[in-house]
């Protein structure tokens, strides 16, 4: 995953400043994934070029404020649908996907979760299968490997089903109190 | 195409009414084959049990059509649907449910001679089916001289024999380890494989992942549902 579906995720709530998408991604994402200022004007640049995002003229105090456009609204609108792909990348993408789907306005966190649950179901049916037509007493290392990859796949289902009963006891936090407690995170650790 | 052994059609059911009023399952469709291993998920008061007891005819919808072996149960009288869940429906359930002053092989025969076959004839078959599930040494030994893994295996024997084509499991993994547990599974899919229906509703992914297809409940709704091979499912 590159940084550039999360801050497509961060501008389909509301326009926003470099600056400000860099704190709010990695607060919102409680400091899972830190990312470089340059980094996130990097991105915007080519996001800009690719058409997703459109950048305002500079402020007086010559900064420029970034809103998406209609194919940016897409990507984020297709990243929210779309299983993550375990194998692709590295697998905090889910973890930063939730965190942000259950912040976002306007996002079905629980069809976010839901999606990723029957992935993951298929996931582990297929290595239910391998895992019948292995042979301990010829292949125990396999086996160990299969394993391996059935027990992650049943934990990702099983978070993904405390992340939903969370949201459905709790309900939905609010994106702006969630951002305060996590800059009194931040200030505790410094 | 084979006709599904299990249909529901539109199926809801509302506990109580007015304010009260529960809605445990609403406008719930789906189908298990013969050969085909059916596995319903969903978090607690999702209509797990409702949606199970529905498919084994021990409950009557409000609205919809149950369907068993071509039967539809809103039409029969409550004696008909008696002998039709005798006949046609095993239940297994987490905590086995095997009558402990009979043998293994006594457990399994106890349907066939309910169904009036006579006792000899009955025996044979459920040794049969014992020595088939490689549990043949254990005809003999009571409930209690058995391990849990045993009597569940029996028990899911029991919930076969004769005609029944349809299995409902309830949890029955719950009070195994995790390796037993599989044990168990294997036994089911193996029944399944070998042409019977089943459905089992279970709270571990591990064990769902078992099935041929998965389905989710949330709120008395299916919201989702998986299936590992399409079409035709090859045999492992």
């Amino acid at each position: 995953m590159s940084v550039k579906l999360g801050l497509l995720a961060l501008l389909a709530e509301e326009p926003r400043y470099g600056a400000q998408l860099k704190a709010s991604f990695e607060e919102r994402t409680g400091g899972t994934w830190p990312v470089n200022v340059g980094q996130v004007y990097t991105t915007l640049d080519r996001l800009e070029r690719d058409g997703m995002v459109r950048a305002e003229e500079a402020d007086d105090g010559g900064r420029i404020l970034y809103s998406l456009t209609d194919s940016g609204r897409e990507a984020v609108l297709e990243w929210w649908s779309t299983p993550v792909e375990r194998e692709a990348g590295p697998r905090d993408e889910l973890v930063i996907k939730l965190a942000l789907a259950i912040t976002s306005p306007g996002v079905d966190s629980a069809a976010v979760a839901q999606a990723q649950r029957s992935a993951s179901m298929r996931r582990l049916q297929q290595l239910t299968r391998l895992k019948q037509s292995v042979d301990p007493a010829v292949d125990l290392a396999w086996l160990m490997v299969v394993e391996n990859q059935l027990f992650a796949a049943e934990a990702e289902i099983r978070w993904l089903d405390q992340v939903e009963a969370g949201v459905r006891r709790y309900g939905r936090p609010d994106s702006f109190a969630s951002e305060v407690v996590a800059d009194e995170r931040l200030e505790n650790r410094r | 195409m084979t006709a599904p052994v299990l249909q529901l059609l539109e199926v809801s059911r509302v506990h109580g009414d007015g304010e009260t009023a529960v809605h445990a399952l609403r406008g719930v469709s789906m189908q298990v084959s013969a050969g085909e291993l059916v596995a319903v998920m969903g978090p607690s008061g999702s209509g797990k049990s409702t949606l199970l007891n529905l498919a084994g005819a021990l409950d009557r919808p409000t609205s919809g059509e149950v369907e068993i072996d071509g039967t539809r149960l809103g039409r029969l009288k409550t004696q008909e649907l008696a002998a039709l869940r005798r006949r046609r429906v095993g239940v297994v359930f987490q905590d086995y449910n095997l009558i402990p002053s009979l043998t293994a092989a006594e457990n399994i025969c106890l349907p066939l001679e309910l169904d009036g076959m006579p006792v000899l004839a009955a025996r044979q078959e459920a040794r049969a089916t014992l020595k088939d599930l490689g549990l043949g040494g254990l005809a003999d030994r009571f409930p209690d001289q058995l391990s849990g893994g045993q009597q569940q295996r029996v028990a899911i024997a029991r919930a076969l024999i004769g005609q029944r084509k349809l299995v409902l499991a309830d949890e029955p993994t719950g009070a195994l380890d995790s390796v037993t547990g599989e044990e168990v599974l294997a036994v089911l899919r193996g029944r399944c494989d070998a042409g019977a229906a089943g459905l089992l509703v279970t709270h571990e992914p591990r064990h769902a992942a078992w099935a041929d297809r998965v389905i989710y409940l949330r709120d008395g709704v299916v919201v989702d549902g998986t299936t590992a091979r399409q079409p035709a499912r090859a045999h492992a």
